[in-house]
């Protein structure tokens, strides 16, 4: 259930360069960061988390759900599709579900999406997606 | 607690017994008393196959349901037990699943949770580190995988059920059949419904799930529950988002007038026309009562709509015995070699 994005295979040796210097891969998603971040929030009102899922969400941020769900709307949606904690606000889930369906890639927003990791929030996703920035795989005793 | 705890595995066992299993809702304990969990369980025991006790229901404080299923465990009633995303991260997620199993708890209700907006602390920071989907997985990958979200083995690993909620009333009404289809791809083992008073959008509802196979594949029992006064109808219509009470009953209920009798038999009355229209829907496993604070009213109810449970051992022959699809697909998958959708736990390898 760890969060694992497939690279686009023509990506894939820029993935494996980055991968081979975490170091500068850092620096790369420091700077890239702000840049990415404040075009998202001009353009889908992005939360930055890190580990961006707009292309499935039908371009809609997920974690502008007061419940940050990330696998579809809750129970409380009110009859006039708003939201039942911000009654002034549509539901998040309502319009990504509208938006998505029009898509091509409509099954994508079926796929069941695994636990954030908060350590990624604020740092650029497409780095993030083309390298990791944090290993899983500390073994305890 | 041990794993020989009688009440243990009643539930599923009911749900595979392919009779129409009933289940109901007790509130926690709202004070220090063990004996208010003890009494209010005993109101209903006898009508029903397990009890479900909400976590913090509408984000209001009671007792954690881990103690008070514990309490219903004790007394030979098989507890599912609510657990919510709204005030754990994954941490205490997994401890409280793993200290539910502990104390003979294995049934796990995976919700969201009420918004605190709701609730009686509106203050508080709302947790969500995890959602209701990503809960059923966590619960099926710490039973079935015997390991912790981090990889860290279990040992022993808990023997959890973990089931979901779905709520046909909600928009978008399209997508909700294909948002249960998602927690029956996250494992989740039985799906209990929000509370039915419009049939109509049910029946639409149950049609796109039986186009999806979805009521072959997992139990759906449909919420009920009796309505105690008018303004008791008012309050759920415009105080509970995603609660659909239909004009009509809100009418039957203004005609049944004040006397409390009166109207809290029209109530009831209500309620049991309501399961005897839903039996007419293909693809239900049983019913889910949620008689909220009226316990008393479960065993009315139960004589009236001829509910009886499909686990009691003085269980009479009657007309509606014949096995749901999904029992029936149930049953076959407990069959030995067969998928591991219902398998022994004692099966599982060391």
């Amino acid at each position: 259930m760890i969060q694992t994005e497939a690279v686009p295979p023509i990506l894939e040796p820029v993935s494996r360069l980055l991968r081979r210097h975490p170091r500068v891969t850092l620096q790369l998603n420091r700077a890239v960061a702000p840049f990415e971040n404040s075009a998202k929030v001009l353009l889908f009102s992005c939360n930055m988390c890190g580990q961006c899922v707009l292309h499935e969400t039908g371009f809609t941020c997920p974690m502008n759900c007061p419940k940050q769900l990330r696998n579809g709307p809750c129970g409380g949606v009110r009859m006039n599709g708003h939201c039942e904690v911000k009654p002034e606000m549509m539901c998040v889930w309502t319009k990504a579900e509208r938006r998505a369906r029009r898509l091509p890639w409509w099954s994508e927003f079926l796929r069941i999406r695994p636990p954030l990791d908060w350590r990624r929030k604020g740092s650029s996703a497409i780095i993030n997606m083309l390298a990791p920035p944090f290993e899983d795989s500390k073994e305890r005793p | 607690m041990n794993s020989s705890t009688p009440a243990r595995g009643r539930f599923e066992r009911a749900l595979l017994s392919g009779r129409p299993v009933v289940t109901c809702e007790i509130s926690s304990s709202d004070g220090a008393d063990p004996e208010d969990v003890r009494r209010r369980g005993r109101l209903v025991r006898d009508y029903v196959d397990a009890v479900n006790v909400p976590d913090n229901t509408s984000g209001v404080v009671h007792a954690s349901p881990i103690s008070s299923c514990a309490i219903l465990a004790q007394e030979g009633i098989d507890p599912i037990m609510h657990m919510t995303c709204r005030d754990r991260n994954r941490l205490a997620l997994q401890s409280d699943l793993l200290s539910a199993a502990l104390l003979g708890v294995r049934n796990i209700l995976c919700l969201s949770g009420d918004h605190v907006i709701h609730g009686d602390h509106p203050q508080a920071k709302p947790v969500y580190d995890l959602d209701s989907t990503q809960l059923v997985e966590l619960a099926i990958r710490m039973t079935r995988e015997g390991r912790y979200l981090s990889g860290r083995e279990i040992k022993p690993p808990p023997d959890l059920f973990p089931g979901s909620a779905e709520n046909p009333f909600a928009p978008p009404y399209d997508f909700r059949p294909l948002r249960l289809a998602k927690k029956v791809q996250a494992g989740t083992r039985f799906v209990q419904t929000q509370i039915v008073f419009n049939v109509e959008r049910f029946a639409e509802f149950m049609g796109g799930v039986r186009d999806l196979g979805l009521d072959r594949k997992v139990p759906i029992l449909a919420g009920v529950a009796p309505i105690r006064s008018v303004k008791a109808a008012r309050f759920m219509r415009d105080e509970v988002p995603g609660m659909e009470v239909p004009e009509p009953l809100i009418r039957r209920m203004e005609q049944a007038g004040d006397k409390k009798a009166r109207r809290e038999d029209e109530g009831i009355q209500i309620c049991v026309e309501i399961i005897e229209d839903l039996r007419k829907v293909p693809g239900l496993a049983g019913f889910h009562l949620m008689p909220i604070n009226w316990q008393s009213a479960v065993g009315e109810i139960a004589r009236r709509a001829r509910l009886q449970p499909a686990t009691a051992p003085e269980r009479t022959p009657c007309d509606d015995t014949a096995p749901t699809p999904v029992t029936a697909a149930l049953g076959a998958a407990s069959a030995p070699g067969s998928l591991p959708l219902l398998r022994d736990p004692q099966e599982r390898g060391p």
